[in-house]
């Protein structure tokens, strides 16, 4: 074995023109920033307040960052795709050959679910839980930055598979006896195993660390059913991560033993089970999804109780509603392999548990619903985002119901319809959630509002460019087309696939209107600021702090006793009280160990991937030494000192007497 | 931060009934091991009843070492932890009973 392993100059793809210029612009912009960071001199800042930082409220942006750049990097892939096939029908070949075509399917679903979905997703947990149960910061703050690198460097991974080698061609899913060694003998599937599972550890830490959150550091009086509603539906994701997320960590991990070790898990031949991959995989792919969807219901909840001023109709039937999905989400996995061929019993017993989940996610639609009855329904972004959800996802529920039918299931399978399904809920209901708390959060993060006329635009951008491409799938899964074609010769298909590419086309210029909106948004924010801390008269803790929050979040615990707690302060009028004293606030100090050890796992990912052994040795060790020296230091830690915090509460006092006169 | 940690069990009065918890613990494990032995080594039953004692004694002395070492109870300190282990049995005996079912109904099938 050479000194780099696998790795050599041929690795990079040179004769593929699309990757080459996606390079070079990439190059062009990381230099351009570069430059404007060192122009402004921003390095300092950026590492002692960002990179270093364990504050959740940072992390909560940086983890949105990060999903918003996998955003660009999936949706390119989305329109490479769409593109592809409106360009290759009636037998033409179109622009992308199978082999890189297979690589952009795969790298879509990865991207999307894995690095644009859930940071997204734990990005705004990370930015609201803790301010909503009046708490300072996460319990564990170190893990909490440990987490989000180990996130990125999941990221960092799958994207230098675009310039170095190649990603798998194995679509999202990674199946063997494909994904194994006999048939990918490629580096495409490492990437996709060391990838998934650098982040998949970090989200598991991300869960342990939420749930040992809300259970010891609510604020005083708060009961677990005086949680609101968001930090409720993000538990119950928590308990899912925790519960599911090993299994993902050790299925990837007996898939590795197959191929580094020459293992028999799931090979064709010596009695392995490609089976066995396929259930195991979907035993954390379906509480996966719950994980995704589940707080996106949250935010609904907020949003539509924020805006029609009410408080949330069924707040406990909520809560147990989310309850019995986590629970009812371990026990329906099958319906994603009806087709595998277990016998008609198991068939039935899972599309029968598939109907019934459907029925406390009907609770909650019916909870809304009430909320918004004889309530004064403002509509603001937030809610626009919600409306689109309450419709498409329903739509999307019922196309599930269809499949739940293990008969139905056998013709449909594979199918574009079900790609149609699962982008319709999805979509239509994990990412309208995090889009509609992107716009309900941002002046909490940011201090000052995002710009209502473009992110309409942008909304019914999104939510017309979402019916135009994927109502299309539908038709053309029942005209027989299958996922993951290349080019098709089907006259009765063609004018289904155009229209569905124009619609992805829709959904880009609503992307771009929020790259818009985001750059007016700032540029006009002397206009826009939020300088009460309470933008939306809401109802819970994250309100009752100035925008964006104190680094400290409280500075005296808040005392909680109803569910709504910011609106019962307001009402007694014992919110934007003046302390005369204050105690000293005990805080976590920065940390550079998170990105080190998170550095050297990376490089032993990387080295993994490409067979180099003294890498993967040296970031390994690496990591536990900087493990070491942090659980033998010390220096955790810092007092804020009275009169900093005496400081900086008046003034933000100040500024909200000011801003409500 | 609230930095307010309680260390349980370290008044003497606490240390007296958590020693007291694993001496009960460990007698009954004593005897729950004991009968099992026993009837294997005597042959006092049939096959079939012997199999059923090992089975029970096992299972009863599970329950012992969850209540006297790892301190499981629905008291108001230690009810999380009851839950957490209950969810967490749930979920595995769900998942790993129904692959079993899965993967051996499709074999069944192949044969």
């Amino acid at each position: 074995m050479s000194f780099l392993g696998k790795l050599t100059l041929e690795s990079v793809p040179y004769q593929e023109p699309i990757i080459m210029v996606t390079l070079a612009v990439v190059a062009i912009i990381g230099i351009m920033l570069v430059g404007l960071i060192t122009k402004y001199k921003k390095w300092g800042v950026l590492w002692n307040d960002w990179i270093t930082s364990v504050d959740h409220k940072r992390l909560g942006i940086m983890y949105i960052v990060l999903a918003f750049v996998m955003l660009v990097r999936g949706f390119s892939d989305a329109i490479m795709m769409r593109t592809q096939q409106a360009l290759a029908v009636n037998g033409a070949a179109g622009y992308l050959p199978p082999e890189h075509y297979d690589q952009i399917f795969t790298a879509h679903g990865v991207i999307m679910i894995i690095f644009m979905a859930m940071p997204f997703m734990i990005g705004l947990m990370n930015l609201v839980v803790p301010l909503q149960i009046g708490a300072r910061d996460v319990a564990f703050p170190f893990l909490n930055n440990l987490s989000f690198w180990l996130t990125t460097g999941g990221a960092i991974l799958i994207n230098i598979s675009l310039g170095l080698g190649e990603f798998a061609k194995t679509g999202w899913v990674a199946y063997p006896p494909l994904s194994e060694l006999s048939f990918s003998p490629g580096v495409g599937v490492d990437y996709y195993i060391w990838a998934l599972q650098i982040s998949g550890i970090g989200t598991t830490l991300t869960g342990v660390n939420f749930i040992a959150t809300v259970l010891k550091m609510r604020a005083p009086g708060m009961k677990l059913m005086q949680m609101p509603i968001f930090t409720w539906t993000c538990t119950w994701a928590n308990i899912l991560i925790v519960a599911s997320f090993p299994i993902l960590t050790a299925v990837l991990g007996m898939l590795t033993l197959d191929r580094y070790m020459g293992f028999h898990f799931f090979t064709n031949d010596g009695g392995g089970n490609a089976m066995m991959y396929i259930n195991l995989f979907w035993a954390w792919g379906h509480p996966e999804v719950y994980i995704l969807v589940l707080p996106a219901f949250g935010i609904f909840s907020e949003v539509i109780s924020t805006f029609t001023s009410k408080r949330l109709f069924g707040y406990k039937s909520m809560v147990w509603a989310s309850g019995a999905i986590s629970v009812l989400g371990f026990i329906v996995w099958l319906h994603h392999f009806f087709t595998m061929g277990s016998s008609a019993n198991v068939n039935a017993f899972f599309g029968v548990m598939t109907m019934v989940i459907a029925v406390p996610t009907g609770v909650k639609l019916f909870n809304w619903l009430f909320t918004i009855y004889r309530g004064r329904l403002k509509f603001t972004v937030p809610v626009l985002w919600t409306l689109g959800f309450m419709t498409t996802f329903t739509i999307g529920g019922m196309t599930g119901v269809l499949l739940a039918l293990p008969g139905a299931d056998y013709v449909l399978h594979n199918s574009l319809f079900l790609i149609a399904h699962f982008h319709n809920t999805i979509i239509g209901g994990a990412v309208f959630g995090y889009f509609a708390g992107f716009a309900y959060w941002f002046p909490k993060a940011m201090g000052f509002k995002l710009n209502e006329r473009l992110g309409k635009a942008a909304f019914w951008c999104w939510q017309i460019g979402f019916y135009v491409t994927f109502m299309p799938l539908y038709v053309l899964g029942f005209l027989g087309m299958t996922r993951r074609i290349n080019h098709t010769d089907n006259p009765d298909w063609n004018i289904w696939i155009y229209l569905a590419a124009v619609g992805a086309f829709i959904i880009f210029v609503g992307i771009i209107l929020q790259f818009v909106q985001l750059y007016v948004s700032f540029r006009d924010r002397e206009q826009n600021l939020d300088t009460t801390g309470d933008p939306w008269n809401g109802h819970t803790l994250e309100w009752s702090t100035s925008s964006p929050p104190q680094f400290y979040n409280f500075a005296k615990d808040p005392q909680v006793s109803d569910i709504d707690c910011f609106t019962d302060m307001k009402e007694k009028g014992e919110a934007y009280q003046r302390y005369e004293s204050y105690q000293p606030i005990h805080m976590p100090k920065n940390t550079a160990s998170g990105i080190l050890m998170a550095l050297g796992i990376t490089a032993a990912g990387f080295a993994a991937i490409w067979h180099i052994l003294w890498l993967a040795i040296a970031g390994m060790l690496g990591a536990f030494v900087v493990f070491l020296f942090r659980a033998y230091s010390n220096d955790h830690d810092y007092y804020v000192q009275p009169d900093e915090i005496a400081r900086i509460e008046n003034a933000h006092l100040d500024k909200v007497a000011r801003g409500r006169i | 931060m609230n930095l307010a940690h309680t260390t349980p069990g370290n008044t003497s009065e606490s240390l007296i009934a958590s020693v007291k918890s694993y001496l009960v613990g460990f007698l009954l494990s004593v005897i729950l091991t004991g009968i099992p032995f026993w009837a294997v080594m005597t042959h006092h039953f049939d096959k079939p009843i012997t199999l059923g004692i090992v089975l029970v004694t096992a299972i009863v002395q599970i329950v012992v070492h969850l209540k006297y070492f790892l301190h499981l109870d629905f008291s108001k300190e230690g009810r999380l932890n009851t839950f957490s282990f209950l969810f967490t049995t749930l979920i595995i005996v769900m998942v790993v009973g129904l692959s079993v079912w899965i993967i051996y109904a499709a074999n069944d099938l192949m044969m």
